[in-house]
């Protein structure tokens, strides 16, 4: 199967930029109802609208390696970007988990993220691969980051039963059965 | 099915006969792979039997029940009601204690709302007081759950107590994933008003000990109310044997179509509740002013009842009882004991739930060292192994067991030891992909 490339194996052994640390603007805790996977995820931000800085991303993380590698790419992709850059990666990153295997994804765009393609063919493994993300770009809010532009744009194009990233995780309120 | 000892596991041929009537066993799945279904306690599959009372239901007899006097209405009604009779005949109950619900779950609401539902103006009126009595629920009183809980029989529970300042209790659990009965009497005292507890845990697999828990609820006159879900497909159960008030199980988890549930009740309990739900057919008389209610179970099933899967219920449990149920949970609990047997030679595979197979179902919950659930269930889904992962709607039980999650294999009737072997020999391939073991 193409799901465990190597590079998520490795991700999800040694997670980059794992940890929480201070300083930080906003922290948020965001959960996968279905399994119990929990990420506490912690944004500093510098500067004003898009082109502020994302010094830090820092997180405590427990789950699948889909997931931990995910939240450890994700850190490593935007840490040091602007917020303009960092949610070009998100869009572009769930543009492809929820192609259900046809955006083989930009290697420029998400980094090692191009790894997590063979996700996009498995929809229950989807919310794991994105869980960091949607603690991340909920913390930017918290921030008082306007994200507005990038959550509207991506979402729409994409197929119905994949639109999850705006609700099951983000809303932390859902059952498993 | 003769010549062969009535608690006897299925021969290869009877297995081979019972997977014939599931159309679904044969198909392959992630490219070509047999499918090895193991998720039974989640839905269970369906027998041609059960497909096509369903479809002759549609065919010849559909209309609504208990509406018109047309011979499709009446035929319709016939078969509904004599579902009522098929489905209480299985599990020991007179037809008139049998209320369809949509499943389980709302069986379960329907119980824990009497109790808030009861305490409005007049809605016990001509009730003997003692019996209105057992349904007043306040301040002071106490709600007796068990740590081992589905969510649908937990969160109704903390729900009523919210609503009516009552105070929700739990039987905690062993280790071994058992309950602690040590406490009962302190648990279970005079202040308790209704004790809800599962029989078999959809997780653990552990069989509960019901008449210990019933014997010490009635000397405090507690009602009691049973999550019946994975016991009534695989073990025969007997509602008025087990000696409980309230028994709740679904029919899809018993070779039987979705969308349908069953509340068993006494029927001097019943007779006593207001209704649930409101509207058409569960109605007496119906003025502008007021309304007089239709005697159980009627009272209890308002709106156009689902009757094509109540008739496709009865098949079920004309097929299930075609097998015989002692045969059923002999030959699950051979599976069991193989599942646990390949599973304590695994030193990585930490079993979540009683170690032995004696009171436990089929239904085995384990953890492997360092990979999360999701991953497992992945590994042997790629081998066509159906199992389910994360808590499985019982996350209290998880973190009590010092788990997040876990990985489930649950049996039914049509499996076999081959597929318990097509199991663990994917299950070896989790450390080998991800590295923990050399």
């Amino acid at each position: 199967m193409d799901l465990y490339q190597e590079i998520i194996l490795e991700h999800s052994k040694r997670p980059l930029h794992a940890g929480l640390r201070e300083p930080f603007n906003a922290q948020v805790h965001h959960v996968n109802p279905t399994c119990g996977d929990e990420v506490t995820l912690r944004v500093q931000v510098s500067g004003e609208g898009p082109s502020a800085a994302i010094a830090d991303v820092s997180y405590d993380a427990t789950g699948c390696s889909i997931s931990t590698a995910a939240t450890s790419v994700l850190a490593d992709e935007v840490i040091g970007h602007n917020v303009k850059e960092a949610l070009t990666s998100f869009a572009a990153m769930r543009k492809m988990l929820t192609s259900k295997g046809a955006d083989p994804g930009d290697e420029d765009e998400i980094g090692d993220g191009v790894a997590f393609a063979g996700v996009s063919k498995y929809p229950a493994r989807v919310k794991c691969a994105l869980l960091g993300w949607m603690a991340f770009t909920d913390a930017l809010t918290q921030a008082g980051v306007d994200i507005s532009a990038i959550a509207a744009s991506s979402s729409a194009p994409s197929a119905p039963t994949n639109d999850i990233a705006s609700n099951d995780i983000a809303s932390n309120a859902m059952e498993d059965s | 099915m003769s010549d062969v000892a009535l608690d006897s596991a299925f021969t290869a041929q009877e297995s081979a006969a019972i997977r014939g009537d599931f159309a679904i066993l044969s198909r392959t799945v992630r490219g070509g792979k047999p499918l090895v279904y193991l998720d039974s306690g989640a839905t269970s599959q369906k027998p041609r039997q059960m497909l096509d009372a369903e479809r002759v239901f549609y065919e010849q007899h559909n209309a609504a029940v208990h509406r018109g006097a047309h011979q499709l209405a009446e035929e319709a009604t016939d078969a509904y009601e004599s579902a009522r009779e098929t489905v209480a005949r299985f599990i020991g109950a007179a037809p008139q204690e049998v209320v369809f619900t949509k499943n389980a779950t709302e069986a379960l609401n329907l119980v824990a709302y009497t109790f808030s539902n009861a305490a409005a103006a007049g809605a016990m009126d001509g009730v003997d007081p003692a019996l209105a009595a057992r349904f007043a629920l306040g301040v002071g009183d106490e709600i007796v759950v068990t740590e081992m809980e589905h969510h649908s029989n937990l969160v109704p529970w903390q729900e009523l107590a919210r609503r009516t300042g009552a105070t929700l209790r739990w039987i905690g659990l062993t280790d071994e994933g058992r309950l602690d009965l040590a406490d009962l009497d302190t648990v279970i005292t005079d202040r308790t008003k209704v004790v809800a507890f599962v029989h078999v845990s959809n997780v653990l697999g552990t069989i509960n000990p019901v008449a210990t828990i019933v014997d010490r609820a009635r000397e405090v006159g507690a009602l009691t109310v049973l999550d019946a879900c994975q016991s009534v497909p695989h073990l025969a159960v007997d509602v008025v044997d087990l000696g409980v008030d309230f028994v709740a199980f679904s029919g899809h988890k018993m070779f039987g179509p979705l969308g349908i549930g069953v509340l068993w009740g006494r029927y001097d309990l019943l007779k006593a509740m207001p209704p649930f739900l409101t509207g058409g057919s569960m109605i007496e008389e119906v003025r502008m002013e007021a309304t007089t209610y239709a005697d159980p179970p009627q009272r209890f099933e308002a709106g156009v009842p689902m009757a094509a899967q109540a008739v496709g219920l009865a098949a079920a449990c004309d097929y299930l009882t075609a097998l015989g149920m002692a045969r059923v949970s002999a030959h699950e609990h051979v599976l069991t004991e193989a599942l646990l047997a390949g599973l304590a030679q695994r030193p990585w595979v930490r079993v979540i739930g009683p170690l032995d197979g004696k009171d436990r179902s089929g239904v085995v919950a384990f953890v492997v060292d360092g990979i999360h659930p999701h991953d497992v269930g992945q590994i042997l889904d790629d081998a066509g192994v159906a199992v389910r992962v994360g808590h499985h709607c019982a996350a209290p039980l998880h973190r009590r067991m010092s788990v997040t999650a876990t990985t489930r294999a649950s049996f039914a009737a049509y499996n076999t030891v081959a597929e318990v072997d097509a199991l663990l020999t994917a299950l070896d391939r989790v450390p080998v992909v991800f590295g923990t073991v050399v």
